[in-house]
């Protein structure tokens, strides 16, 4: 019995080696949940260019959040693609991604998206912009901004859409407390926010673009509206400092900007963010589109964001879920 | 012993090593948060009431399991079991899928006290039964036969000779089941709502802590929710030992 555990081992170990030893090496990917089957394509289709032969994947897909502090923590990743901006200055805080990690001509964005609301099939509420998810009887689901990153970008979309049609700073923190006092659950993460609306909670879900395209391929009886003022939301990937030093892991870098890899992120409901490619899709521009930089409508991008708005303890949406349950 | 330190203990001095990172003052703020002490009540709470019907049901399906006969009981008693293999999340989801607002029964209970409530009995059922089964086997049905043979209603036999004789054991399920029911994640996220000050349980408002980046404030609560566990499970432990003395007289 024993020889045979021994000898199984032995097996399991050349197989090992001889997968490390394959020529064209091998790269850790990190990311998060919903570009899974994007990757995948990507990935396959990566392995046929001549950069690409014979390079070894080994991909982990997890929540954002989950994956930045797993590599924080000593997992192996030569390319992080995580949803949130903060989640990669986590590691360039820890020293694991250099600071310059966004200087490509693409800012280190990979995909982008916006945010939409799902409704149910025929619109019966008439939801069309944010003044209508503060109606009375109108139910909304969005996950809980502290356990899912992803939430962050609804809960900013409503703040800055605001902004955008003129109101005050206070008028917008104002629509929080309203907006949330209409949303009866805030599940975990932005797919069981997708699982409990498909369930039949609610009216409207907040959520991203390619959410809504997922659950309209998935069958959900849904359609979904893009309001005039919304968020951009842009998708970072980037290279760690071991994938810095690996010719496979930076080719494959490269390679998510190529024709190929933004056309396999459009499939899936991404916006690509080459132009060229996004010519060829025809995503719905929102005329007040802005981004998480707007100086103007006080955003300020992620790291003033976050303090401000999204201390668990002193931020204003601490403040916000304080007001709802009590 | 050694086994036990590096299993059990070593994993709760860590615990316990970085809830005080920030020192005293900080693990107080952190433990004693409006929110954080709202989710611990409601979890306390309902980990009881769990506990509770759990100790009424259980002892009654273990009952059936061991003093009826019918037929495919012994697929029944296997089936008691499988809360446990499930696992947690997958249990949540099914369990909104029928008690949520799609639900067949017409039974909408998802994002209430009461569909966490449900979920949890859900994951502790195992506990009290299989606690109670062996004792009720081992159990010599001839003192319920003198017992009755002397003029006891079925009642009085229960009360004076069963239950004495099952309460250790029926206390052993109740404080597993409490335990679990204090810690349980996966089954109840996608049930609760995680409404603060409403439907947030601890395991819920630590997770929340823990994505926000405040790791202190989650090892904060989390010991809170282990001392609290422990003094319950220590008074339970105390009573079925005084108990079991008391029995003996």
């Amino acid at each position: 019995m024993r020889v045979i555990w021994i000898a199984l081992l032995g097996v399991a170990v050349l197989a090992g080696s001889a997968a490390g030893a394959s020529k064209g090496g091998s790269v850790d990917l990190v990311a998060y949940s919903t570009p899974k089957d994007a990757y995948g394509k990507i990935i396959s289709s990566f392995q046929k260019t001549k950069g690409g032969s014979g390079v070894d994947f080994s991909q982990s897909y997890g929540a954002s959040g989950d994956q930045a502090r797993a590599v924080a923590a000593g997992q192996d990743a030569d390319l992080v693609a995580l949803s949130l901006d903060p989640d990669v200055s986590l590691l360039v805080g820890k020293g694991l991604v250099p600071k310059n990690w966004n200087a490509n001509s693409h800012r280190g964005i990979v995909s982008d998206s916006v945010v939409v609301f799902v409704v149910r099939d025929g619109n019966p509420k008439k939801i069309k912009g944010w003044g209508d998810l503060v109606k009375s009887g109108v139910q909304v689901i969005t996950p809980n901004p502290f356990t899912s990153g992803g939430a962050r970008w609804n809960v900013m979309a409503a703040y800055g859409a605001q902004r955008r049609a003129g109101k005050t700073d206070k008028q917008a923190i104002a629509y929080l407390y309203k907006l949330f006092k209409h949303v009866p659950v805030q599940p975990d993460s932005a797919r069981s926010a997708l699982q409990i609306f498909a369930q039949g909670k609610g009216d409207v879900l907040l959520t991203y673009e390619n959410e809504a395209i997922y659950a309209e391929k998935k069958g959900v009886h849904t359609e979904y509206r893009t309001p005039k003022a919304t968020l951009l939301i842009e998708t970072p990937v980037a290279l760690t400092k071991s994938g810095a030093s690996k010719p496979a892991a930076k080719a494959f870098y490269k390679y998510l900007w190529s024709s190929t890899a933004q056309k396999a992120f459009a499939d899936q409901g991404y916006r690509p963010v080459v132009k060229s490619v996004a010519k060829g899709y025809h995503f719905f521009k929102p005329p007040g589109l802005f981004t998480i930089g707007s100086a103007k409508l006080g955003l300020n991008g992620w790291v003033k964001v976050n303090t401000r708005f999204f201390h668990p303890e002193k931020g204003i949406m601490a403040k916000v879920e304080r007001s709802i349950g009590q | 012993m050694g086994y036990l330190s590096v299993v059990v203990l070593l994993p709760l001095a860590a615990l316990i090593w970085s809830s005080r990172a920030d020192g005293l003052d900080s693990f107080w703020h952190q433990a004693t948060r409006p929110e954080a002490l709202s989710a611990l009540k409601l979890t306390l709470g309902v980990a009881a009431v769990c506990a509770l019907v759990n100790a009424v049901a259980g002892t009654a399906i273990a009952w059936v399991l061991v003093r009826d006969r019918f037929p495919g009981k012994s697929t029944v008693d296997a089936v008691i079991d499988l809360p446990f293999a499930l696992p947690t999340i997958v249990a949540g989801l099914t369990l909104l899928a029928l008690y949520g607002p799609g639900g067949p029964f017409g039974v909408d209970v998802a994002f209430t006290r009461l569909g966490l409530l449900v979920a949890l009995l859900f994951v502790t059922l195992p506990f009290v039964v299989r606690a109670v089964q062996p004792v009720l086997l081992e159990l010599d049905t001839e003192m319920e036969e003198a017992a009755a043979s002397l003029g006891a209603g079925p009642i009085a036999v229960f009360r004076r000779i069963v239950f004495p004789n099952l309460l250790p054991a029926i206390l052993s399920g109740v404080a597993l089941a409490f335990a679990r029911a204090v810690g349980e994640f996966g089954a109840v996220v996608l049930i609760s709502g995680n409404i603060p000050f409403k439907t947030e349980v601890s395991s819920v408002y630590i997770f929340g802590q823990l994505q926000s980046g405040n790791g202190t404030g989650a090892a904060a609560v989390s010991v809170v929710l282990l001392a609290i566990s422990l003094g319950v499970l220590l008074l339970i432990g105390a009573f079925r030992r005084w108990r079991t003395r008391h029995d003996g007289v």
